[in-house]
């Protein structure tokens, strides 16, 4: 057994709510200077320039990327022989978020209930997904999601024999009907298989993924690829004013599903693709 | 791109007949802000028969829901918000006179044709920059509605705040056009 105190973790959580909201990952900066140098829009390309520019003075003066500071999106892998001292794990990321949200001066963006919609002021709870793992490790990674993007995401639930023709289909629709909302350019993540909710928590995880990296599987690489290519032929380009890059990435992940079915989840993320992480 | 337009609020219906979709503007002077919530209130005084917090006439409306300040700052990250979700209250504020409103993203055909109809641009700024947005805005100060905390009404003034005219007056709609333009099929 090994021991992690309850602070350390609250203090990691709070740390890491307001790296993940004023610093972009130099992949995304990377791929947004790819774009920016290829766009053949002039106003797509001054766009991204512009993107750019905020994205460094976000960073120097650490200050949000975007005011939509999101709602706290937690992936949790803890190792099953790690004991947490002094308090709930669940209660310690809440406590980080709370806490990174006050000191971070982010936006608190949650409504306690979806229909009397009444903030909660300190933009708790967090959205938590826990995986337990062999080993003495605890693993926490942040991606606050903005519902410019959230909003836009859709799932379906196929039959086995629509295949990978509809599943195109479907993504790149999405895509479609999602336009200038989520302020493109994007990142779109594909959840495949499993059941329903399954599905969604792919397409969540492979949003956040690092950029350049692929599906270990060949066909669903080359998938990623081609719906890459097929969503930047949409037009719709940075902000949706046109061009050639609407989104940065395509990402899937998949997981073994029923006989009967094909779920498909299309979780989209604007180009502020913020995620930060820490192993304890 | 083209060189941008400077333009200076209050925008009267002289001044939106020169606006084009594309054209990039830099806007100074005073604007609005107001989203979800603000507009959802706002249009609920009308219904009641009561005064709006400011006199929308040739105003402009900000969509956004800003960060909390730091200390020293004028106002935190402040880049626009999605505006279809106020697509069914702007008609209404677009009667009463509003000739601008900035966001992101779709409007549908009621606001088009209010637009239309009234005399109103829709610009959009760049989702996604509230950082490069705030140095743009020289003072804020909530007008109406603290209790809605980041959505309340503020008045603030902006100077050379970056925009880009997405719909014109004449109902032209630059997400149409370019989208077109870029298409490969
Ligand atoms: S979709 Fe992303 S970039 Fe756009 S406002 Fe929301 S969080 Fe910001």
């Amino acid at each position: 057994m090994r021991t992690i105190q309850f602070e350390q973790i609250v203090s990691a959580v709070e740390g890491l709510c307001i790296q993940a909201n004023t610093i972009i990952g130099d992949d995304v900066l990377k791929a947004l200077q790819k774009a920016r140098d290829t766009e053949e829009s002039p106003i797509g390309q001054t766009i991204l320039g512009h993107i750019l520019e905020n994205d460094a003075i976000a960073a120097t003066e650490a200050v949000p990327v975007c005011q939509d500071t999101g709602m706290a999106v937690v992936f949790v892998t803890i190792g099953q022989e790690v004991y947490i001292e002094g308090g709930a794990l669940g209660e310690a990321i809440h406590e980080g978020v709370r806490r990174g949200y006050e000191k971070g001066y982010l936006r608190k963006s949650i409504v306690k209930d979806p229909l009397e919609r009444v903030n909660t002021g300190d933009n708790t709870p967090a959205v938590i997904h826990y995986d337990i793992v062999p080993g003495d490790k605890l693993h926490i990674l942040v991606a606050p999601k903005g519902f410019g993007s959230e909003n836009m995401s859709s799932l379906k639930m196929f039959k086995p024999a629509d295949g990978v023709e509809a599943v195109k289909k479907f993504v790149v629709q999405t895509v479609e009907n999602a336009g200038p909302n989520p302020c493109p350019p994007i990142i779109v993540g594909v959840g495949l298989g499993g059941t329903m909710e399954k599905a969604a928590i792919l397409a969540k995880r492979a949003v956040v993924r690092h950029l350049g990296h692929h599906n270990e599987k060949p066909h669903l690489a080359a998938l990623e690829k081609e719906l890459l290519e097929k969503v930047n032929q949409l037009g719709i380009g940075p902000q949706g004013l046109g061009g050639r890059t609407t989104a940065l990435a395509v990402n899937i992940e998949s997981y073994p599903t029923h006989i009967a079915g094909l779920p498909c989840a299309v979780n989209i993320n604007c180009h502020v693709a913020r995620h930060a992480e820490i192993e304890l | 791109m083209k060189r941008a337009i400077r333009l200076t609020t209050p925008l009267t219906q002289e001044m939106l007949r020169e606006l084009k979709a594309g054209d990039s503007v830099l806007i100074s002077g005073t604007v609005y802000t107001g989203r979800d919530a603000a507009h959802k209130r706002m249009v609920e005084a009308l219904d009641r028969g009561e005064e709006l917090p400011f006199d929308v006439k040739d105003q402009v409306i900000y969509y956004v829901g800003p960060c909390p300040a730091k200390p020293g700052q004028v106002i935190g990250s402040a880049g626009p918000t999605t505006s279809y979700r106020m697509d069914s209250y702007a008609p209404r504020l677009i009667e009463k006179g509003l000739t601008g409103m900035i966001g992101k993203g779709l409007r549908n055909a009621d606001v088009v044709n209010a637009m239309k109809e009234h005399g109103a641009v829709y610009m959009v700024a760049i989702g996604g920059a509230g950082a490069l947005i705030a140095r743009t805005i020289k003072e804020a100060k909530v007008i109406a509605y603290d209790d809605l905390g980041t959505e309340a009404v503020r008045e603030m003034v902006v100077e050379d705040f970056p925009a880009i005219v997405c719909i014109d007056a004449e109902g032209n709609n630059l997400y149409e056009q370019g989208k077109l333009q870029y298409r490969q099929d």
